[in-house]
């Protein structure tokens, strides 16, 4: 391997300091899931196209598969494990088995880290591709769910029931 | 992917120093590059990390218009207030764009400066002019139906893939970079993208390393701004094609189409003959167009979607 290809980088996951000696070309999803064994984030297709690996960074959802470790240096990182425990339930956890939002489960770890920043960007006023208009506040539509959550893909078909326990989480903290 | 060495840029000039040595690429929000570097269809020896320079404010000009960093995140774009009232298209452009996720890390340049997702130059076992240049061309006699229609060469039919560069080119978008030597220079999208020709991998205006520091608008121009997207998926598709409007009171206006060129397509005459409806100004952007069997609907597909937005647009609505 050619010299200066492997860097320190430092991440806060969920809270904690974690210092990481990786090769460049390690994607913020396997830093996550092969150096800090946290492997509820999910790698579907690798290429940003499934949604799979979504993560909060800095408190914003991104695809953790197409983004380099190295380029988080000192970031804020939050993945499905720093959201609830089996225990204490995040509310959209709870949601996702009260309202059965899955069926293999494979995407839920990436639709549900998804639906939380998602939810957090509705309440901040960002306009979505079917907001009616630019100058008004969106609103909590099953229509805006759908469309906001079109970047996680559920190979099972569960989208009835993921948008059900969007709106329902989202109904009980409002 | 192929092992590279990193640094993170301390200044634009740096950066764009850095860039042009040989097989350096600057990177920002990487959704684009760093699903090439997999493919092994980009593979830089090193990468320039310019998430640090401080590129990522929109300030009001003094003539009123936009000056709009290089890294503002194309959510970030869609929902500044200026961008919402004065350049409802360009909102509407970026909102009709990959996901939620995608948006929240890629940059203004960066969707710029994205590569095409022609199929062809994706699979490495075809030819592809763009990605190995002489090799040849898969897609004439292939699969052509989401490529080009107009201003393609015997050697590339790929298209630009951008709903946002559609609308900056209907605003009348100016370029701003750094290059190597510290100069700054103002391109005008319009003379931004080069045409495929026989050097399709000649993409852009831009020389080795130079990095583009902004995106400048004029000052708004008024009248009702739409963004019309024909996809094969109601969200988180690239355009079959797309039709950035403006249309005046008086009838008239600016048009703008994607998915049909290497860049976004617009016509001075077409735009003249926007107060005589969706045919004519279809007539006068596709002048000369040369389309495959698999893609002549998209002639057709334009000008229907122009009626519709026409129709939306005299009707008032935004």
């Amino acid at each position: 391997m050619p010299a200066g290809t492997v860097a320190k980088v430092s991440l806060t996951v969920n809270g904690r300091v974690r210092a990481l000696e990786l090769d460049n070309r390690t994607t913020l999803l396997d830093a996550l899931r092969e150096h800090l064994q946290l492997s509820g984030t999910k790698k579907g297709c690798d290429h940003g196209q499934c949604g799979a690996c979504t993560v909060m960074v800095e408190g914003r959802r991104i695809n953790s598969c197409l983004t380099l470790a190295v380029m988080h240096e000192g970031d804020r990182i939050t993945t499905i494990e720093g959201l609830g425990t089996p225990e204490h339930l995040h509310p959209l956890q709870a949601a996702f088995v009260a309202c059965d939002g899955y069926q293999c489960g494979y995407c839920t770890p990436g639709q549900i880290c998804s639906a939380v920043a998602m939810l957090k960007e509705l309440k901040e006023g960002i306009p979505s591709h079917v907001t009616p208009s630019l100058m008004e506040k969106p609103e909590l539509t099953a229509e805006e769910i759908r469309e906001r959550m079109s970047g996680n893909i559920c190979r099972c078909g569960a989208y009835s029931n993921i948008v059900q326990a969007i709106r329902d989480a989202a109904g009980r903290s409002a | 992917m192929k092992a590279f060495t990193y640094e993170r840029a301390m200044s634009p000039a740096a950066a764009a120093a850095a860039a042009a040595r040989p097989g350096a690429r600057l990177i920002a929000g990487g959704t684009n590059l760093l699903d090439l570097m997999k493919l092994e269809i980009e593979t830089p020896v090193h990468l320039v990390d310019v998430n640090g320079l401080s590129l990522d404010a929109i300030e009001t000009l003094p003539d009123g218009g936009l000056r709009i960093g290089a890294l503002v995140r194309n959510t970030d774009l869609a929902a500044d207030e200026r961008v919402r009232r004065d350049y409802g298209v360009l909102a509407r452009a970026l909102l009709a764009g990959a996901s939620g996720q995608l948006r929240n890390k890629a940059t203004t340049a960066g969707n710029l400066l994205q590569r095409t997702r022609c199929p062809y130059f994706y699979d490495t076992n075809l030819p592809c002019n763009k990605r190995q240049p002489g090799s040849g061309c898969g897609a004439q006699g292939g699969v052509t139906r989401q490529l080009a229609v107009i201003g393609s060469s015997e050697a590339c039919l790929a298209t630009h893939p951008s709903d946002m560069a559609v609308a900056m080119r209907l605003l009348d978008a100016v370029v701003e970079t750094v290059r190597q030597d510290g100069g700054n220079r103002r391109i005008p999208l319009e003379r931004f993208y080069r045409a495929p020709g026989s050097t399709p991998h000649l993409e852009t205006v831009l020389e080795k390393g130079e990095l583009i520091t902004a995106v400048l608008l004029p000052k708004p121009t008024g009248g009702i701004h739409l963004y019309h997207k024909v996809r094969d998926r109601a969200s988180y598709a690239f355009a079959l094609v797309s039709v950035g409007l403006i249309l005046q009171p008086d009838g008239t206006g600016r048009v703008a189409v994607g998915g049909v060129a290497h860049k976004p397509w617009r016509v001075e005459a077409a735009d003249m003959a926007l107060p005589r409806g969706a045919k004519a100004v279809a007539q006068a952007l596709f002048a000369g167009a040369k389309p495959t069997p698999d893609n002549a609907f998209k002639l057709l597909l334009v000008e229907r979607t122009l009626a519709a937005a026409l129709r939306q647009a005299k009707g008032g609505q935004s």
